[in-house]
């Protein structure tokens, strides 16, 4: 097991190499001028060629690309050019708003959507079955903003049940953290539970005819315990990489989640840095999210080996 | 034999099927009883009604498809028919328990075959200690003769061989020493030697534990040798029962007439002495399955080791051995599905061994292939007919010409001309079959190779396709490597017969003396094994 996770986090590393590398040319070839933008339009000629010299643009791009890597692999991701924060300590500031909403969209999903979808194929074609599969379609065919706005029309604006927009750390005030990441995180979890619970429910569709389950109830076993202990860990390699593959998605829906609720998170800090050109720190984003994908595969293929013996790498 | 109170008593059970098929029942009123220390014996071909039995003792039918619809099933007195599925739960695996054919798919595959075992006890047992399980689990494992006991328990399913999951899933259903154990088709996936084990265990444990065992099969060879009491079923029917002496030497139905008219015997062929120069000659084939694993560890498994022989025109090779002795290795590397490491595979004097590319291709149409299971090896959503001319289409034969062939192909296996637009799902098992045998056919090769190809079928039709391989043969002149694992079949239909253990040919000599008076230590262990030898002579008396 431990040189499972040690190679495959020596196989991150030309992963990361490569991502490194599409995210510096991504954002060199698309157009728009940085030092324009920190300079302002007034700027003189001189002004601007002061400014690119300073930052290193008037380099050829082969130099740029080995430098900005040089700094990286140090640690070092630059300065971002609005605040001139490092880009670092600007990403660790807004962390733990984007953390806290996404645990708990994962967990809320887990939660839920696991057992709805284990109950829809236990019940397979019952209403209960419909009425999952019915709000599965609903969940994943509405975006994210529109059901943000309406959960707030809903439940603060007209029930006044909710705060409208903000954020409390649950470090501090838990109670009221709560209360305000209850509408972000359901919002942000509606879609992910939509796809949850169908793979659960088509993947254990699959197991329940199988022989095992006939051994299982041959044995006596009542059916809860027939779905929870025998069915539901055959059926978990696919609920888990669909699991993996949803946190891609929260990536994108934490950007339009924390944009809709106001929250000062990595997604709202993306978003501002994106419109504002402001390089270093968009890099610095991009590689952020990749490294956390790369982290949540790894955790994946050892979910794998866990919950079935015959996977070995 | 005994004179108290069955442990199961069937009294007119019915199932019946859901409408708008052939028959409205899938059992229909059918009576036995089960006695304690006795094996009753359920036979019947596919769609007998056999398993449906079986499962309805259980009450493990899906019942909104499969309903009981009369009768009563009396397990030690109790009318389980009508059992509330609370009740159900605590009979099942505690007073009656079920043994099922595929040992692999019947076990949860990510579950330690201890805790399998153990959570028998857990569920009817509460009250027990972990430690109380753990003991009761390495005692029932030394039981059923699982060597190793405390290592093999913290082992999975696909760790084990065939016989030791079977030994594990028996280990399971004595856990508690039930009334009553059914044991649908226990053996069919399982070894010759293996088999005779088993067999016999199942006898040693019945008096052991004292229960009474409810047994399906289709094979008269198991019914010889185990059964105290034989029930005949056909289409949902009883047709005939009795003591097994009885029901296999003096049949009184047509029915158990025809079925064991269709048992294969040992029984052999002559032929004049085919061509001498011949088709294929294998020299010294070696194959290994490498497994390099993630960090690099290699697994090697010689699944082919030298392996010599030659094989005339229109002559059949029988390769027989136990599952693992490299038989269907062997069928795929004159395919070349796989490469052999080395040795060499000369078709009509060119080494094929090497061959790769459109040389390859070219080559493949020169010798096919006839698979196992009809149901699997064809394409569900095509239709017979593209199947049938896509190989010759593909090698340069005109669509219309194809077709032609693909009618006269389909009268000479004995289907219909005009069958062609129709999907495989319209057909039985045994048509399947044949078309399968047509498909091979249509491509004119010089070699067929036949891998298990009657295994998956009922006796019956087995027979017919025996007899159509043969027909074919005499009319067609193809050479043929028949792989089977059932020496009587192989028998039947093979000139000469190669015995395969780990890799090797242990022994290769006409079929009639090899059978007769084998050479090879290994050879007279499979001959032994063979089911029903015993009711072989009580026929043949």
């Amino acid at each position: 097991m431990l040189r499972l996770i040690a190679l495959r986090i020596a196989m991150a590393v030309p992963v990361m190499l490569v991502v490194a590398t599409i995210v510096f040319l991504l954002l060199r070839l698309s157009p728009g001028d940085p030092a324009l933008i920190i300079a302002g339009e007034s700027a003189g000629p001189e002004a601007l060629a002061r400014i690119r010299s300073q930052m290193g643009l008037d380099q050829p791009l082969v130099v740029q690309y080995f430098t900005w890597l040089a700094a990286i692999a140090r640690g070092d991701l630059g300065f971002s050019i609005l605040s001139k924060v490092p880009v670092l300590s600007l990403i660790f500031d807004r962390l733990e708003p984007t953390l806290v909403l996404a645990l708990s969209a994962i967990l809320i999903t887990v939660v839920i959507a696991v057992p709805l979808g284990a109950v829809a194929a236990w019940r397979h074609n019952s209403w209960i079955d419909r009425a999952v599969m019915m709000l599965s379609v609903v969940g994943f065919s509405v975006p994210a903003f529109v059901i943000g706005y309406i959960l707030i029309l809903l439940l603060s604006v007209k029930a006044d049940l909710f705060p409208v927009q903000g954020y409390v750390s649950p470090f501090e005030d838990p109670l009221a953290a709560l209360r305000h990441l209850a509408l972000p995180s359901l919002t942000l979890a509606l879609v992910f539970m939509a796809l949850i619970s169908r793979v659960t429910r088509s993947s254990l569709l699959e197991v329940l005819g199988e022989d095992f389950v006939r051994t299982a109830r041959a044995k006596g076993n009542v059916e809860r315990r027939v779905l929870w202990r025998h069915a539901l860990p055959n059926a978990a390699v696919p609920i888990i990489t669909v699991i993996g593959l949803g946190i891609a998605l929260l990536i994108s829906g934490v950007v339009v989640t924390e944009s809709v609720f106001n929250l000062p998170g990595v997604g709202r800090l993306t978003i501002d840095a994106i419109l504002a050109r402001d390089y270093p720190v968009v890099q610095g984003l991009m590689l952020f999210f990749a490294l956390i994908y790369v982290g949540v595969n790894l955790l994946i293929d050892i979910a794998y080996v866990i919950v079935d013996p015959r996977i070995r790498y | 034999m005994t004179t108290c109170e069955p442990i199961l008593r069937i009294e007119n059970l019915s199932v019946a099927l859901p409408e708008g098929l052939d028959r409205s029942h899938a059992v229909r009123n059918v009576s036995f009883d089960v006695h304690r220390r006795q094996i009753l014996c359920v036979v019947g071909e596919s769609g007998s009604g056999k398993s449906v039995t079986a499962a309805a003792v259980m009450r493990l039918l899906p019942e909104k498809v499969l309903r009981i619809s009369g009768g009563t099933i009396r397990l030690e007195g109790e009318d389980i028919a009508v059992a509330s599925p609370e009740r159900l739960c605590q009979l099942r695996g505690s007073r009656m328990a079920m043994i099922f054919q595929e040992p692999l798919t019947a076990l949860n595959p990510v579950m330690r075959v201890g805790d399998q075992i153990a959570e028998v006890l857990q569920i009817h047992r509460p009250g027990t200690s972990a430690e109380q399980r753990q003991a009761r689990v390495r005692e029932l494992m030394a039981d059923v003769q699982l060597p190793e006991p405390e290592r093999l328990a913290r082992a999975y399913p696909h760790q084990l061989s065939g016989g030791q999951r079977q030994r594990v899933m028996i280990a399971m259903a004595l856990a508690l020493e039930p009334a009553l154990i059914i044991a649908d088709e226990p053996t069919t996936a399982l070894d010759v030697t293996t088999q005779a084990q088993i067999l016999r265990l199942f006898r040693e444990l019945l008096t052991k534990h004292d229960s009474g065992v409810l047994m399906i099969t289709h094979d008269f060879g198991v019914v010889a040798d185990v059964a105290d009491h034989v029930v005949v079923m056909r289409q949902g029917d009883i047709v005939e029962h009795g003591a097994p002496e009885k029901v296999l030497k003096a049949p009184e139905h047509p029915y158990t007439r025809a079925l064991i008219e269709a048992v294969p015997r040992f029984r052999y062929r002559s032929r004049p002495d085919a061509a001498d120069t011949p088709v294929i000659a294998v020299e010294a084939l070696s194959l290994t399955y490498r497994n390099t694993s993630f960090f690099g560890a290699r697994r090697e498994t010689r699944a082919l080791d030298a392996v010599s022989f030659t094989l005339a025109a229109g002559e059949t090779l029988g390769v027989v051995g136990e599952s693992g002795s490299g038989k269907t290795s062997l069928a795929k590397t004159l395919l070349r599905f796989e490469t052999p490491d080395s040795g060499r595979i000369l078709f009509k004097g060119q080494d094929i061994a090497g061959l790769a590319g459109a040389a390859l291709r070219d080559m493949r149409r020169h010798i096919q292939m006839v698979f196992q299971d009809p149901y699997k090896s064809l394409n569900p959503r095509r239709r017979i007919g593209q199947s049938l001319i896509e190989g010759p289409v593909q090698h340069g034969l005109s669509r219309g010409d194809a077709i032609a062939r693909a009618e006269d192909l389909m009268e000479l296996v004995g289907l219909r001309r005009d069958a062609l637009d129709r999907f495989p799902h319209e057909f039985s098992g045994g048509q399947r079959q044949r078309i399968c045998i047509a498909r091979a056919l249509a491509m004119e090769p010089a070699i067929i190779v036949a891998d298990e190809a009657v295994s998956a079928l009922d006796v019956s039709v087995q027979a017919q396709v025996l007899r159509l391989f043969e027909d074919l043969q005499r009319r067609i002149g193809f050479a043929m490597i028949f792989v089977t694992h059932d020496l009587r079949v192989a028998s039947n239909i093979c000139d000469r017969i190669a015995v395969m253990q780990r890799g090797r040919i242990v022994e290769l000599g006409p079929a009639q003396r090899v059978f007769q008076e084998p050479e090879a230590s290994y050879t007279r262990e499979l001959l032994a094994a063979v089911p029903g030898l015993a009711s072989e002579r009580m026929i043949a008396d």
